[in-house]
């Protein structure tokens, strides 16, 4: 008992947090009060809401938390107030959500302000802390990960967001929402694969010739430093051109616009990092492995196969990682050449000024991004725990 | 019977000649050890016998073959190699480790897994504990024993060694030292071993040849090299300040005994060398000892003079 709640010395990632919490609760809207999707809206903090129950509890969970941030030792209690604390959260501003909207109002919008994305991000934060001070396996990070994204599924579908700006907006998009995801996760998947099929094997041929290797990562450096609206537009003259002088291309869909240029642009970005990690990897292998391994007869394809490519993947594996997640926030720009995706909803929410809208394509992209990178970790760890 | 015959052979990169028309032989069976400063070319002379390094010119027969008939990895195969830092698969354990070779060669399973469990015995590294271990697990000597029996698991004729025991401290070095020779002799492998080290080269050798700068100076046996040494290198290389000690270290003791005597206190053991003999007594302060065999009975004895005369320049 001791041990559990043994007081630690005041943690400093506690202190930022808790500072920031508080600030962000004392200074900044909770909700916004709208009459309409443009309307400027009525700002509520957290303690204008204090006549609601759930934001009562909310308060006092939110109390609790900052508590056991600044001064418990017990990672696993922290994490259980953290997570009481985020449901908390997400249930209050559906409640107030729900509390604010008119009855039978189509137009009005509840949108969440402020201190719910600092709060949000802040106990975010303390629950990652509290799961990095478990240790969890590789894997049970990823039991995590599902588990909280079940506890927002229930959240989305109980009903319990449904008066949220945002849900309001999904509510009439439903159907291209989902069309729109999965041409997002189309574009960055596919993209990836095509980068991985064509950077593997440059990685391997720069490794095998080193004057090939400076010129290939330089040209490919290059290309990453083209701003990606720049690169989409550079590609849609050339594309444009081949698919009005090649019948079979405009037959395959690849023209000046969409999916094609998007798709291309996507994968010259991820060509990089692919081909510089399974160089950097494949160097890492120690040399002497190698020169035995050549000793006792093993076969060039052998020695690529057995020996390099295993003691690489840890870093090959990093840089895959590096490109998903880069490729799932640079899908959103290919919406500005017809490529589709989550950017679609960004890109018309900032047109019409609609910043509910801009959310309904952001937070997927987020969350996308974020599993993706807990995922692609877990890989990384399991793979360097087994050959160590 | 000659095992491995080296026909002046030479490497060059381009202008630079790194092995400089040499010529050697070695019987099978023996241990040969390549010995020469860092940039003689002891290793790349070593590393053309199983073509890890390609021949400029002569040619290199194993067995009576010349290494350029037949398909490189399956030369290889049939050859032993063990190098220093043991160059382990560190991904793989240390049975997946020596069973790498008969893979290659298409054993089956039983008889890689019984093959696997014999050598761990040979090499006193418990199958039950070791097998399933990584190489990083365990400690340098261990690392390096598995290095070797890696080396043997298809039981080459032939085993080359680049300076197997380099990463070793002085303890753990004299004991893998003396292993390697015990196993050397029950199998009748035939060893190349390269090393910078002389007492090493003294301790293993049945040849020593010296290198220095892409040329064999010298080979021929360890007391040859002491008492003949062919140029002013090799004498530099031998040392000259502890040269009688050296060459009574390579005479066994039981080769220089007189007759057994009635009436000694002190005794040794047969299996010592003219050196260990002699520092014994000198130890003990005895004038002459009588000679044991391994069943603690007397087969004969030793004198102080005698030994100081076997340590005599010739």
């Amino acid at each position: 008992m001791e041990e559990t709640l043994a007081v630690r010395k005041l943690d400093r990632l506690g202190v930022v947090l808790v500072i920031s919490g508080v600030l962000a609760t004392a200074l900044l809207p909770f909700i916004y009060v709208k009459a309409n999707r443009i309307a400027s809206g009525k700002p509520m903090l957290l303690t204008q809401l204090l006549d609601q129950p759930a934001a009562i509890i909310l308060t006092l969970l939110l109390v609790a938390t900052a508590f056991a941030a600044l001064f418990l030792q017990n990672a696993v209690l922290r994490l259980a107030i953290g997570t009481l604390a985020l449901a908390a959260l997400i249930a209050a501003i559906g409640f107030a959500a729900t509390a604010f909207t008119p009855p039978n109002s189509n137009a009005a919008r509840m949108t969440p302000g402020g201190s719910f994305w600092i709060l949000l991000g802040v106990v975010g934060l303390i629950i990652s802390d509290a799961l990095v001070k478990i240790r969890l396996t590789p894997w049970m990070r990823v039991g995590a990960l599902i588990a909280y994204s079940a506890l927002l599924a229930v959240c989305l579908t109980s009903g319990l967001l449904d008066s949220l700006s945002i849900m309001k907006e999904f509510a009439t998009r439903s159907a291209q929402f989902w069309t729109e995801a999965k041409s997002h996760l189309l574009l960055a998947f596919g993209s990836l694969a095509i980068a991985i099929v064509i950077g593997l094997p440059l990685g391997i041929f720069c490794f095998w010739v080193p004057k090939l290797r400076a010129a290939v990562l330089q040209g490919l450096s290059l290309v990453q430093t083209i701003p990606s609206l720049a690169l989409f537009g550079i590609l849609m003259l050339p594309l444009g051109y081949v698919a009005t002088h090649v019948p079979l291309a405009a037959e395959l869909g690849i023209r000046g616009i969409g999916t094609a240029p998007a798709l291309i642009a996507l994968v010259l970005y991820s060509l990089l990092p692919i081909v510089a990690n399974t160089v950097v990897g494949l160097e890492g292998v120690d040399p002497s492995v190698r020169d035995a391994a050549a000793g006792m007869g093993l076969t060039r394809r052998q020695i690529l196969t057995g020996i390099d490519l295993p003691l690489a993947l840890p870093v090959i594996v990093t840089g895959i990682r590096i490109v998903l997640v880069q490729a799932i926030g640079l899908v959103t720009i290919a919406a500005l050449i017809g490529g589709g995706g989550f950017g679609i909803f960004i890109f018309q929410g900032i047109g019409q000024t609609a910043m509910d809208l801009v959310m309904l394509g952001a937070v997927p992209t987020v969350f996308f991004a974020f599993s993706s990178a807990v995922i692609l970790d877990a890989v990384i760890d399991s793979i360097r725990g087994s050959a160590a | 019977m000659t095992m491995i015959e080296i026909r002046n052979v030479t490497k060059r990169y381009g202008a630079a000649t790194v092995v400089d028309n040499v010529s050697m032989s070695v019987e099978k069976g023996s241990v040969t050890v390549i010995v020469g400063t860092s940039g003689s070319g002891k290793s790349t002379l070593m590393r053309m016998i199983n073509r890890l390094v390609p021949i400029t010119e002569g040619e290199i027969f194993v067995a009576g073959q010349n290494v350029m008939d037949a398909p490189v990895t399956e030369l290889r195969r049939k050859i032993g190699y063990a190098i220093q830092g043991h160059g382990l698969f560190p991904h793989r354990t240390v049975a997946q480790n020596i069973a790498t070779v008969p893979q290659l060669l298409g054993w089956d399973g039983a008889r890689i897994a019984k093959r696997v469990d014999e050598l761990l015995g040979l090499f006193n590294l418990d199958p039950a504990t070791f097998a399933e271990k990584y190489p990083h697990q365990l400690s340098g000597g261990q690392q390096q024993r598995v290095g070797v029996a890696r080396a043997l698991a298809a039981e080459p004729e032939v085993l080359l060694m680049d300076e197997p025991f380099g990463a070793l401290d002085p303890v753990i070095r004299g004991k893998a030292q003396d292993d390697l020779l015990a196993i050397q002799k029950q199998f009748g492998t035939t060893v190349i071993l390269v090393t910078h080290d002389m007492d090493e080269a003294f301790h293993l050798g049945n040849q020593i040849a010296v290198m220095s700068g892409g040329k064999l100076l010298q080979c021929s046996t360890p007391e040859k090299i002491l008492t003949e040494p062919a140029d002013p290198f090799v004498q530099q290389l031998t040392g000259t300040s502890d040269r009688a000690l050296k060459l009574m270290s390579l005479s066994p003791l039981k080769e220089s005994m007189a007759p057994a005597k009635s009436g000694l206190g002190f005794t040794l053991p047969q299996s010592l060398s003219l050196r260990d003999a002699l520092a014994e007594m000198i130890w003990q302060g005895a004038d002459e000892a009588a000679v044991t065999d391994s069943a603690k009975s007397p087969v004969g004895s030793i004198s102080m003079a005698k030994l100081l005369e076997l340590g005599r320049k010739a």
